[in-house]
């Protein structure tokens, strides 16, 4: 099962049509480095494209986990309103943080991480992208520690955004206004409520994934203990007695096999993409977040900008004086609540295009994801059928001949 | 023994290899049968079919507690064609307590056998008793006993058996005697036993049987102490178990008993785990119809529509899978249940060994009383010749000495035919065990393995026409 999306256009990495832009990406080798409680995993990331901003067709450089969160910030920060592409969880047992299974997971979904990011047609312009996917040792430990800053530290605006709230909330209550701090649009509203069902459901689908894993791992092994119980049973027997139980037992712990690798094949390609879709729902909720946030700054930058052309009005035939400085106050607020006005409108639009991006998306994915899962359990019980249809016609035709000899001694 | 339509085809007598389904055994029906069943002979026609049903509560006031004592009863039909019946149908209201005596007659007539193992008596406060799972679940489990002493060729003609079906009103069987007045009683005698009022020597007709708890406590006594000098005295007890080909098979079901346990266990955990996988798919299934609901409202372009079918799609297969399930499990638990069953008789086996080596001990002690007494006389007249003209005490003893011996010659005989008796007993069982545990475990693998392949035939084609009919639809 293919894991990773290959840059939206279909056109294969290694042959393109020359015109036809591609970034395709893998993520490879895992490999553990550090010691004790500074080791860590380095990945390889592998990049093909014919993109003129990119140097070259290919690069191949050396990731950790961290640096993936990096990327995950700058292109949070930078692209409100894309929903941007979830990372795998951090790790919350430290016991599983190097175990084989964790490993492949995470890999696999840094691979579905990086696709995904390449096929976006504005986050693959994303420079952060090129220089995560591009620059060397050096370079990189630079670019980080630039840009680090940036990430973590709040913004002056924010600052002064949080004290503007709290101002508003005051004016709100002397003047008693009910005034809204969140959108109220039908079509707002409606998203809200797709995000709250969304995740609701694919939570759902996601918790019995697991469970389903789970199960099929303990039927696995409940069934080779039952072969290995049968096989002993059968050395207490004699003849050919003795002989079926041992085949039975054969069988079971064959299919035991089978089953431990039917719930690889249910954790990889039907649990863990479910769960990416899962965290992509968190993804879209944080661009529900910068939304209302960009609402409520517009909001407030516009009833602010208009108490001061109130003021302004009033100020013209009081104290004329005064005009001037405020008259251009006013006007810089005005020019703050027009941006503000401009972010909203954009990120609104952004994200109206996103769902219907993501929709699309989802609909595909997911429909892959399921129709492989009823051809893998179809190919299940059919193996297991065919398994045992081998060993049915064995007994019968033992059991004819053991109650043949029977019939001889008995006679 | 079945009265089904096979018994024509079955000439050689192996209805218990039949590929059909069999019927269900939890599954109250008059013509049930179990799968232990013995071949061979003129048996293979006979039959003899019993149900337990209507259970009725009867409150039954005792005159002096305040308390009134509710017991159940349940109703016992049987049918049959064995001749020593003389009638086909019969009905009687039966109690727990006595099947209990019915069991315990059984156990003392029938030594040797391997005589099924009644239903527990279950320490169980009043309360729980009259509960309506415990009272379905003991009808169940008293039929099964009953249909197993059917299956049994000796005891479905046992005079115990067939007074227990037919007798109208009470119980026409002695009860064993509780313990604690067996224990008065043995008290009673004990005095007269040691002081030797009456005959310490073993009466032949008691010989035969196995000592009674607490009664006779003097012979208790004696075959401990002989028991005790076969594991530690110096010399060989009188007679020992020589069978080696009985030893051997010993040892042999005394180690298939340990891997019946333990494949007993795996299988029940088998079919948890199968459950287990049917319910998981099943709640995918749930969460699936939820999540194609939701998909069909919020479906904007014909793509969306489709994924929100293909989905809807998917979650009837997963619900229609996780029902096959359940009629999976239920059909390989019938046939694993075999196992289980082996398991139980198994302590039928240990009784009825042990009923030889009690034989084997009460023979064994005699012998030894005997010896004794011999050693005794000869004592006696060594020191009596030494007094001139005979002694007048010793000679009385060793009169009466000769009396008890005459007696205690016979009781040996006595032990000796029952001891032969339950060893040609436990031979012929162990025979026909062989036989029969053949049988059904090939029919159980037989079983167990076509339920694995048609249910999961039917598993793989629910999966494969959703698979199928998605195909066009999605990518």
């Amino acid at each position: 099962m293919v894991s990773r999306r290959s840059a939206g256009i279909p056109s294969s990495p290694n042959s393109p049509a020359p015109e036809q832009p591609f970034l395709s990406i893998s993520v490879t080798d895992p490999v553990k480095l550090g010691n004790n409680v500074q080791a860590y995993i380095s990945y390889r990331v592998s990049t093909k494209t014919n993109m003129q901003e990119y140097r070259g067709l290919e690069k191949i450089v050396i990731r950790r986990y961290s640096d993936f969160v990096w990327l995950h910030e700058r292109l949070t920060e930078r692209y409100k309103g894309i929903i941007i592409p979830p990372l795998p969880e951090k790790s919350a047992v430290e016991k599983f943080r190097f175990s084989a299974e964790f490993i492949e997971v995470r890999r696999r979904a840094l691979d579905v991480f990086l696709n995904r990011i390449a096929a976006h047609p504005i986050l693959r312009q994303s420079d952060d992208l090129k220089s995560f996917l591009q620059a060397d040792e050096d370079s990189w430990v630079v670019e980080k520690s630039r840009t680090a800053e940036g990430v973590f530290k709040k913004k002056p605006s924010d600052f002064m955004q949080i004290f503007k709230d709290v101002q508003s909330k005051v004016t709100d209550v002397v003047l008693g206004k009910e005034k809204p701090l969140e959108e109220t649009s039908e079509e707002y509203e409606k998203v809200k409520h797709y995000v709250t069902e969304l995740e609701d459901h694919l939570g759902e689908a996601q918790k019995q994934s697991y469970r389903l894993v789970k199960r099929h791992s303990e039927l696995g092994q409940a069934l080779a203990e039952f072969g290995k119980s049968v096989k002993s049973l059968g050395g207490c027997e004699t003849g050919l007695l003795g002989k079926a139980f041992g085949e039975l037992g054969n069988r079971a712990e064959l299919l035991s096999y089978k089953l431990q690798k039917q719930a690889q094949d249910l954790l990889m390609n039907f649990e863990e993409p479910l769960k990416e879709y899962v965290r992509t729902v968190q993804s879209i909720k944080a661009v529900l977040s910068d939304r209302a946030q960009a609402f409520r700054q517009q909001r407030e930058l516009f009833e602010a900008s208009k108490l001061k052309e109130i003021n302004l009005e009033k100020l013209r035939v009081v104290r004329p004086d005064k005009v001037g400085e405020a008259e251009i106050d006013y006007r810089e607020t005005k020019l703050q609540s027009d941006e503000a006005n401009k972010r909203y409108e954009e990120i609104v639009k952004v994200m109206q295009q996103e769902m219907v991006r993501f929709q699309e998306e989802k609909t595909r994915d997911l429909g892959a994801v399921f129709h492989e899962f009823a051809r893998g359990q179809a190919q299940l019980a059919n193996d297991t059928a065919e398994a045992w249809k081998v060993l049915a016609s064995q007994l019968d035709a033992w059991s004819h001949q053991s109650a043949g000899k029977a019939v001889e001694s008995s006679a | 023994m079945s009265p089904s339509a096979d018994q024509e085809d079955d000439e050689d007598g192996f209805l218990g290899a039949q590929s059909g389904p069999e019927p269900d055994p939890r599954v109250s029906d008059s013509s049930k049968e179990v799968p232990i069943s013995r071949n061979g002979g003129n048996s293979s026609q006979e039959f003899l079919t019993m149900a337990v049903t209507q259970p009725q509560k009867i409150q039954e006031s005792t005159g002096s507690s305040l308390v009134p004592n509710i017991y159940v009863t349940y109703l016992v039909v049987s049918h049959t064609n064995i001749p020593e019946y003389g009638g086909t149908e019969f009905s009687v209201r039966r109690r727990f307590r006595d099947f209990v005596t019915l069991a315990d007659r059984l156990a003392l007539a029938y030594r040797g056998y391997f005589i099924p193992p009644r239903p527990d008596k279950s320490i169980v406060e009043s309360q729980v008793m009259q509960k309506q799972e415990f009272i379905e679940q003991r009808r169940v489990a008293l039929e099964k006993y009953l249909s197993r002493l059917a299956a049994h060729p000796v005891l479905r003609k046992s005079e115990e058996l067939r007074l227990f079906l037919q007798t109208n009103g009470k119980l026409p069987l002695q009860p064993s005697i509780d313990m604690a007045s067996r224990m008065l009683d043995g008290a009673a005698k004990l005095p007269k036993q040691l002081f030797g009022d009456s005959s310490t020597v073993l009466a032949p007709q008691e010989a035969s049987q196995p000592a009674k708890g607490g009664r006779d406590l003097i012979r208790i006594f004696k075959e401990l102490r002989q028991s005790v000098t076969n594991d530690w005295g110096a010399s060989k007890p009188p007679v020992v178990e020589e069978d080696k080909e009985f030893l051997e098979k010993k040892e042999k079901l005394q180690d298939l008993e340990l891997e019946l346990t333990e494949a007993s266990q795996q299988a029940e955990a088998l079919i948890k785990a199968q459950q287990e996988v049917g319910d998981v798919v099943g709640d995918l299934g749930l969460a699936l119809i939820r999540i194609g609901k939701y998909e069909s409202q919020e479906a904007t372009g014909n793509a969306q529509k489709v994924h929100a079918t293909d989905v809807k799609r998917l979650a009837t297969a997963a619900v229609k899978v996780s029902r096959f399930y359940k009629e999976f499990n239920a059909e390989s638990c019938k046939h694993l249940d075999h196992l289980h069953d082996y398991l139980g008789l198994m302590q039928s086996v240990h009784t009825a060994f042990s009923d030889r080596s009690s034989a084997l001990l009460t023979l064994q002690t005699l012998m030894t009383d005997l010896s004794a007494m011999h050693a005794r006389i000869e004592k006696l007249n060594a020191s009596s010749s030494k007094t001139f003209g005979g002694d007048r005490s010793s000679n009385r003893k060793v009169e009466e000495l000769n009396d008890s011996i005459k007696t205690a010659e016979k009781s040996r005989d006595k032990a000796q035919e029952e001891y032969e008796r339950i060893k040609e007993r436990n031979r012929s069982e162990i025979e026909n065990y062989e036989c029969d545990r053949q049988r059904d475990f090939f029919s159980m693998l037989k079983g167990f393995v076509q339920t694995q392949v048609t249910y999961n035939e039917r598993i793989a084609s629910v999966w494969s026409k959703a698979f199928e009919e998605a195909g066009s639809a999605s990518v």
